[in-house]
């Protein structure tokens, strides 16, 4: 692309690009900007906000009716009493909207880098893990966004939870969407190419969602195999399921929230480095 | 200061709340020959004592001080104390009694004696057996109208109910309804009858005075085979707005609406849901899961099945005392 670093930059006066900035009025901008920009791209882009709902409806209204009798739970924490099974995956589905929507950032990650906008951003003069948490944030917004549309729809096909339950959920979303979302920028690290993506549909996104606590409990899994029920009880996607679904309930799962908060610092240290220049995967890339 | 004084106010306020509902539910354990006490608002099993031999039906008396447990391999109804739990007595019930009815004013008791095909009348006063009504094959469903005018028997295998006058405890009239009716109960107005037959999935709703079906209902879930749909007990509002029925190993509950006589819902509960019972304010209802070893309890302002409450060994009856 042609596109030059820092082209249509607005640097503010007297600076260079490069320079670190100080003004956190600078930071609040440039925050905007990249979120603006995720959320004008997301309302503009209606197929992709409609995709992103028929995904996790088809597996609540399909999926879930289909296995409605064939399951049996038992009572399990946070529930009081035996539930229907759509109930019971319906913390597991926000799950899915928010992997996948961390996924989809990342492959836009991707695009950006193939068209050059990636250059604009990296050389803003504000720091790396600051443009890229924004980006973080960008996308989470948008996820939570998607998970609330859905537990509306979710409402009027009797999955109810207390009222309480959606106030005390959106915290829990906000870290479980920064956790995803940073396992997605780390993976776009990585990926080369836009056409890689279907990998990250294989090995990520698949074996994530299927070898966790979304579809099924782990004492239910534990019935078939140890092995896979130890899998999924340390796959974070697991946690980040587990978190969500207690406070749907109004309930605190500490170990989940820490398990999740743990992975997002990893995620996101490791994304930082991995967007280095000098040191991470960019060079093995040549710079991207 | 006075916040703390309003704070304090607030929870005192809340416990005498608390306390006007407190209520005890009691459920017999047929595999643990004991009875479990229930605190259903706190959702929790405050304990569970010895009370005979595999216990079944249970009843409270309308004074709310006695318990009567039909102890089917003891031969007899024992006598609780409901207040401390001791066994004070026991009446004549004849051979393996399960299931009972107490008339409201709670001087008379009526036993089904399935293997005799019987109705036995107890004078609960003197604990004496006054008479042996012949009925149908195996006699299950029993219960007294509110107005203590009719006794009602169903008998599994005949596919009858029978009707049967109180003041001379002779059958006067038999009504043929769907295979093997289990549950039999009246409305509070004493108006209709409730019959729910276990093998055809159907509730039947009676006619008081003129002893004819005024509707079956049909009973079907989607996702669950109709060999699932057991309907066993039921019971009805007092101000006849709806019914529940227990639906046996479809784990469910159906409401019906006693104005139209349709299923309105139908709400998940433990498995093999046998009986039930009402609350004293009727704002609960609660439901014996008999395999799955627990109680449900059902908010009936939200219709939703609130919490389910692990009791023992194949809970049986319930009853209520406020």
């Amino acid at each position: 692309m042609t596109n030059q670093p820092g082209a249509d930059l607005h640097l503010p006066e007297g600076r260079r690009a490069g320079q670190p900035c100080v003004n956190i009025l600078h930071y609040w901008r440039a925050m905007w900007g990249i979120i603006g920009r995720e959320l004008w791209r997301f309302v503009t882009q209606r197929e992709r906000f409609i995709s992103a709902l028929v995904r996790p409806l088809i597996w609540l209204f399909v999926f879930a009716a289909g296995f409605r009798a064939a399951l049996g739970l038992a009572i399990t924490p946070p529930y009081e009493t035996y539930i229907l099974y759509e109930v019971y995956i319906t913390p597991g589905l926000i799950g899915m909207i928010q992997l996948f929507n961390g996924m989809q950032s990342s492959l836009s990650m991707v695009y950006d880098r193939e068209m050059g906008s990636m250059k604009i951003l990296m050389v803003c003069p504000l720091p790396r893990w600051f443009l890229l948490l924004s980006k973080l944030l960008a996308g989470t917004g948008v996820s939570i966004l998607q998970v609330y549309v859905f537990l509306g729809i979710a409402w009027f096909y009797d999955i109810h939870a207390p009222w309480q339950g959606y106030l005390w959920v959106l915290p829990t979303l906000m870290l479980s969407g920064l956790m995803l979302g940073a396992l997605g920028l780390l993976l776009s690290s990585f990926i080369k190419q836009l056409e890689n993506f279907a990998g990250v549909m294989n090995f990520v996104i698949f074996p994530m969602f299927f070898m966790s606590t979304a579809l099924y409990p782990l004492w239910k899994m534990k019935e078939s195999s140890v092995l896979l029920s130890k899998l999924a009880e340390y796959n974070p996607f697991s946690q980040a399921v587990e978190l969500i679904r207690f406070a749907l309930y109004g309930q605190f799962n500490e170990h989940a929230f820490i398990y999740t908060l743990v992975a997002f610092l990893v995620f996101m240290a490791s994304a930082i480095v991995g967007y280095n220049p000098s040191k991470g995967m960019m060079v093995r890339k040549g710079g991207g | 200061m006075s916040l703390k004084k309003k704070g304090l106010s607030l929870y005192l306020l809340l416990v005498a709340a608390g306390a006007v509902h407190a209520e005890t539910v009691f459920v017999t354990l047929e595999k643990d020959n004991a009875l479990a006490v229930v605190d259903p608002v706190e959702g929790k099993l405050i304990k569970t004592v010895p009370v005979g031999q595999r216990p079944r039906g249970i009843a409270i008396s309308p004074d709310n001080k006695f318990l009567y447990v039909a102890a089917s391999d003891d031969n007899a109804i024992k006598i609780i104390d409901a207040g401390t739990l001791k066994e004070i007595g026991k009446l004549p019930s004849g051979e393996d009694p399960e299931t009972f009815a107490l008339n409201p004013k709670g001087d008379r008791l009526y036993v089904s004696n399935e293997d005799d095909s019987m109705v036995t009348v107890i004078d609960v006063a003197k604990k004496k057996a006054i008479k042996q009504i012949k009925v149908g094959v195996e006699p299950e469903g029993i219960t007294v109208s509110p107005d203590n005018h009719w006794l009602v028997s169903a008998s599994e295998t005949t596919n009858m109910v029978h009707w049967i006058d109180t003041k001379t405890n002779v059958v006067v009239e038999n009504t043929l309804v769907d295979p093997r009716p289990r549950a039999v109960s009246f409305t509070a107005d004493s108006q209709q009858l409730w019959v729910t037959s276990e093998m055809a999935g159907t509730v039947m709703i009676l006619d008081a005075k003129t002893k004819k079906i005024i509707k079956t209902i049909k009973i079907e879930i989607s996702g669950v085979t109709a060999d699932k749909i057991q309907p066993v007990g039921v019971v009805i509002d007092k101000e006849r707005n709806r019914g529940y029925v227990a639906l046996g190993p479809a784990n469910r509950v159906a409401v019906i609406n006693a104005k139209t006589l349709e299923v309105e819902k139908v709400l998940l509960v433990g498995q093999r849901v046998w009986n039930l019972a009402f609350s004293p304010d009727q704002k609960r209802l609660y439901t014996t899961n008999g395999t799955s070893n627990d109680i449900s309890i059902i908010d009936l302002d939200s219709q939703t099945v609130t919490k389910s409450v692990g009791v023992g060994n194949y809970p049986w009856g319930v009853a209520v005392k406020p």
